[in-house]
């Protein structure tokens, strides 16, 4: 490796350090926690109620999780997470003026968009994916430990548990992406985040091809449950959130999704050697 | 060097600065100039956090294109009052000197050399939230001076320090500029300009409308009288020798009554003339020049086109 790359790769893991303190400790994104946790919190009060509920089947919590994952958590919990930690990395820092001191190093701008990039994939797969643990845990723990064992080791569980981190994650790279392009391209950028919500919510409804374009459908396809399609007569607003066409195979989803942030990161460092820093003065 | 070539920003149609030819030599000089006048956006220019619409600007050979090189060169401390949040002083500028790839023993080092360089020493562990004004304008002038930049761009650093802290910045200045640094300043505050600067440029409405020492700078204002103070034990007296003459303007007894201030547009003659009386018995006991000082011209150049507007 040369000294250059050494050099850079340094100055990426520094600019990790300074921006995770930023995420991790600061008052300002506890309410990305409480979002990324909001679906723990019945799925806990589940564990500690439904324990003596016999009743109770295992195959009923791998559908509830399943909705609750696909419907809130990636279209709602994470989205907004994304738009909250990726947006403030480089538009967050200009509203503060604090994002200079990045500029007057020596730092390329294609290096502190990738350093903002990872820190942000780094606060929000742990925020996210930690979260997915703690509510796959409050949805199965109160289920006896050898039917447990049955579904982790010899039935699908481990893999279930594998394909939503790995759509948690992978949610992240999509949606980080596109929000740090938007932070640095846009002044406001919450208005590219509502097209893009839109975009991303009337996907239900768009042409087959459309579907493609968007990153719901390719998480979808990594999602280890398929929900029921949209029905023909009836079902309301709610066949918006629904897919009929088939998922991709996940390898290719999982592809698709990483050379899309990658192409999107290479955008916004484009767009970065033009970032200016004026503030408003003069 | 510092070279500024025909540098030109527009804000869509609103002139930020236009035409500037600039070669800055090293020591401390002063960007002086109305709000608006266009010395932000000439130092954030410099300083690579705007682009030039047209032009180039070159600091030692380097582009601010290279922010490799440039910014081990540059050291900036703008006049925004905006920090990271939750830091202290210390993690500030230790943070901050992080990107400069030193090892992690130097970065402490030189973190603590430029805290105590700005007498921050004892405040560096508390969080800069809780600073008053004058120390966060000194932790910004540490996080500028860490890396030991040949070239330091201070945008009205002087803002906000009480008159210790003053004296002990421009001390600091004066010690940069003497080690064959480049300071260019920013600043309104026309008598420490006088007092700092061995270099000034006047700005107003986006052009350099002067360059240079402040003395040569009003040398070369000809069509304003110059102004002379001469301390004698006979003003009254010598005014009524000098109102003969055609190279005087004008004569004013000086308000504390023991000298005189002498306007005239031909201060070679005028001298001449001056020996030539103190030969009559008259005790003179210093002739100096009354407004070869920034103020002054600042406000021959720029104070009247700001009337006119």
């Amino acid at each position: 490796m040369s000294p250059a790359t050494t050099n850079r790769n340094r100055q990426i893991l520094a600019i990790v350090r300074i921006d995770l303190a930023k995420t991790f400790f600061s008052r300002r994104g506890l309410w990305i926690y409480l979002l990324a946790l909001s679906p723990a919190l019945p799925m806990v009060g589940h564990w500690l109620f439904a324990r003596g509920d016999n009743n109770h089947q295992l195959g009923d919590d791998i559908n509830v999780f399943a909705n609750i994952f696909q419907f809130f958590y990636l279209r709602i919990a994470i989205f907004f997470g994304c738009v909250g930690i990726f947006m403030n990395l480089i538009r967050g820092e200009m509203l503060d003026k604090s994002l200079h001191y990045y500029m007057l190093a020596p730092v390329r701008r294609e290096v502190l968009v990738a350093g903002k990039f990872v820190s942000g994939l780094v606060a929000s797969i742990a925020i996210f994916c930690g979260a997915v643990v703690v509510q796959w845990v409050g949805m199965f723990a109160h289920y006896s430990p050898e039917l447990l064992a049955g579904y982790m080791g010899a039935g699908n569980g481990t893999s279930h548990l594998i394909s939503y981190l790995t759509a948690a994650a992978l949610a992240c790279v999509g949606y980080g992406a596109v929000f740090l392009w938007a932070g640095v391209r846009y002044k406001n950028p919450l208005v590219p985040a509502a097209v893009i919500l839109v975009w991303e919510s009337l996907n239900g409804i768009l042409p087959a091809m459309l579907k493609k374009l968007s990153i719901i459908y390719w998480l979808k396809s990594i999602c280890p449950i398929a929900l029921p399609p949209p029905r023909a007569n009836g079902g309301g607003v709610w066949n918006l959130l629904l897919f009929d066409i088939d998922p991709a195979p996940a390898a290719m989803a999982i592809s698709n999704l990483v050379l899309l942030a990658a192409f999107v990161v290479v955008w916004a460092a484009i767009r970065a050697r033009r970032l200016e820093i004026g503030y408003g003065t003069e | 060097m510092v070279a500024i070539e025909n540098v030109s920003k527009f804000y869509g149609e609103v002139l930020g600065v236009n035409k500037v030819n600039l070669v800055i030599p090293p020591g401390i000089t002063s960007l002086v100039g109305p709000n608006g006048s266009g010395k932000t956006t000439l130092m954030n220019m410099l300083a690579g956090l705007l682009q030039p619409t047209r032009g180039s600007i070159v600091v030692h050979g380097l582009s601010p294109k290279d922010p490799e090189r440039y910014f081990r060169t540059v050291g900036y401390a703008t006049q925004y009052d905006g920090f990271p949040s939750g830091l202290t002083g210390w993690q500030f500028v230790h943070c901050y000197l992080r990107l400069f790839g030193y090892s992690p023993a130097d970065t402490e080092r030189l973190a603590w050399e430029a805290i105590e360089r700005t007498g921050l020493r004892e405040a560096a562990e508390r969080k800069i939230a809780g600073y008053s004004k004058g120390m966060r304008q000194r932790i910004k002038l540490a996080q500028a001076i860490a890396h030991r930049p040949q070239v330091l761009i201070l945008d009205e650093p002087l803002n906000g320090l009480d008159p210790l802290a003053r004296a002990e910045t421009i001390a600091l200045f004066r010690q940069l500029g003497a080690e064959g640094s480049h300071v260019i300043i920013s600043s309104h505050i026309l008598h420490e300009v006088d007092l700092i600067s061995d270099h000034v440029i006047m700005m107003s409405q986006g052009y350099v409308v002067a360059e240079g020492q402040i003395k040569g700078v009003r040398d070369e204002i000809l069509d304003q009288p110059m102004q002379v103070l001469i301390r004698c034990d006979r003003p009254k007296y010598l005014a009524s020798r000098l109102f003969d003459h055609e190279q005087v303007v004008e004569a004013k007894v000086h308000a504390d009554g023991a000298g005189l201030l002498v306007r005239t547009r031909h201060a070679e003659g005028f001298y001449k003339l001056l020996n030539h009386i103190a030969l009559t018995g008259i005790t003179i006991e210093s002739v100096a020049p009354a407004d070869d000082d920034a103020q002054s011209v600042y406000e021959y150049l720029i104070g009247s086109e700001e009337s006119t507007k």
